[in-house]
């Protein structure tokens, strides 16, 4: 219990960024919707992780890291469901997935 | 955590490996029905490391609510879009592709470099309270956190009627098939599935 030594808090945080932008690179170059919403779950993983991180080595007694995860993976939830009704009405529209098709607001 | 520093550190590589290689497959494979399933393990191995940093509460809500729910609602999404098709070819891709690329590792570069200093004042997690953190989840939830607790059942409410909204089809009242006339009663009959050799 009272060894001092532990996984240092570089490593968490090197991990949650680089999943995040692996997510944005994901979501800028997909051409499937579905991929784009798989994208932003990454992206919403690697903000969990950093806020995991930072409540167990800042914040390990009051731990309000885990309260706002727990928020955040509520607000996904949430966001998949509609996220999902929203890309099966656009098939129903446009009978394909093809990001580059859905222009009906390009100017 | 009472484990010894070399297994820690052998699960926070295994873990991260698994979460880094699967992320990379979620994007960059060509077949999305692999990329969900991949996706299904990236979601364990984040669970995995919540388990390492001693929050056994939020890496069982991680399993049961990505992996049960927004993994399998991935997958249902796919099998009802399935359909090949052969994508337009864009002609600015490649330009597109090395902007993006460049973006995405400049923004890496910027992380990591504020990963990397040490301002914080850390305390070890060696000493954190462990099982105890469940207890003190439910005490935030229900005092300092009950209004975006409350706010959040709302919210959930609000995302299942759009869901549901969004999704259903147009009720016609004709069938689109047999161009007879639809009975909406609520009770299911025997009868042609509106979408055969449709699609």
């Amino acid at each position: 219990m009272m060894n001092l030594e532990s996984i240092p808090i570089q490593a968490f945080l090197i991990v949650s960024s680089s999943l995040f932008c692996i997510g944005i690179w994901g979501l800028l170059n997909s051409r499937n919707a579905v991929r784009v919403l798989m994208s932003i779950e990454l992206m919403l993983n690697a903000v969990n992780i950093n806020l995991m991180t930072f409540s167990s080595y800042i914040d390990n007694n009051l731990i309000q890291g885990q309260v706002f995860t727990i928020f955040v993976i509520t607000v996904a939830a949430a966001e998949a469901a509609v996220g999902l009704a929203i890309l099966l009405s656009l098939y129903r529209n446009r009978v394909t997935v093809d990001m580059e098709s859905f222009n009906l607001l390009k100017w | 955590m009472s484990i010894a520093i070399t297994t820690q550190t052998i699960c926070f590589t295994i873990l991260s490996l698994v979460i880094l290689i699967g992320a990379l497959g979620v994007v960059l494979l060509e077949s999305i029905v692999y990329s969900a399933f991949l996706l299904g393990g990236v979601f364990m191995s984040v669970a995995g490391l919540y388990l390492l940093l001693n929050a056994s509460f939020v890496a069982a809500a991680q399993v049961l609510v990505y992996v049960g729910a927004v993994n399998v609602l991935i997958i249902f999404a796919i099998m009802l879009v399935n359909k090949k098709e052969d994508l337009k070819p864009i002609n600015d891709i490649k330009s597109r592709r090395i902007i993006s690329t460049s973006i995405c590792l400049t923004l890496l570069s910027l992380l990591i470099r504020v990963d990397l200093t040490k301002v914080w004042s850390l305390s070890s997690p060696n000493n954190s309270i462990g099982e105890e953190s469940t207890i003190r989840i439910g005490e935030h939830l229900f005092s300092d956190y009950l209004l975006p607790f409350e706010v959040a059942s709302v919210l959930l409410l609000m995302a299942m009627i759009g869901a549901i909204v969004l999704a259903r089809r147009d009720v016609l009242s004709k069938d689109i098939s047999t161009g007879l006339p639809v009975d909406q009663e609520l009770i299911e009959k025997t009868s042609e599935p509106l979408l055969t050799n449709k699609n």
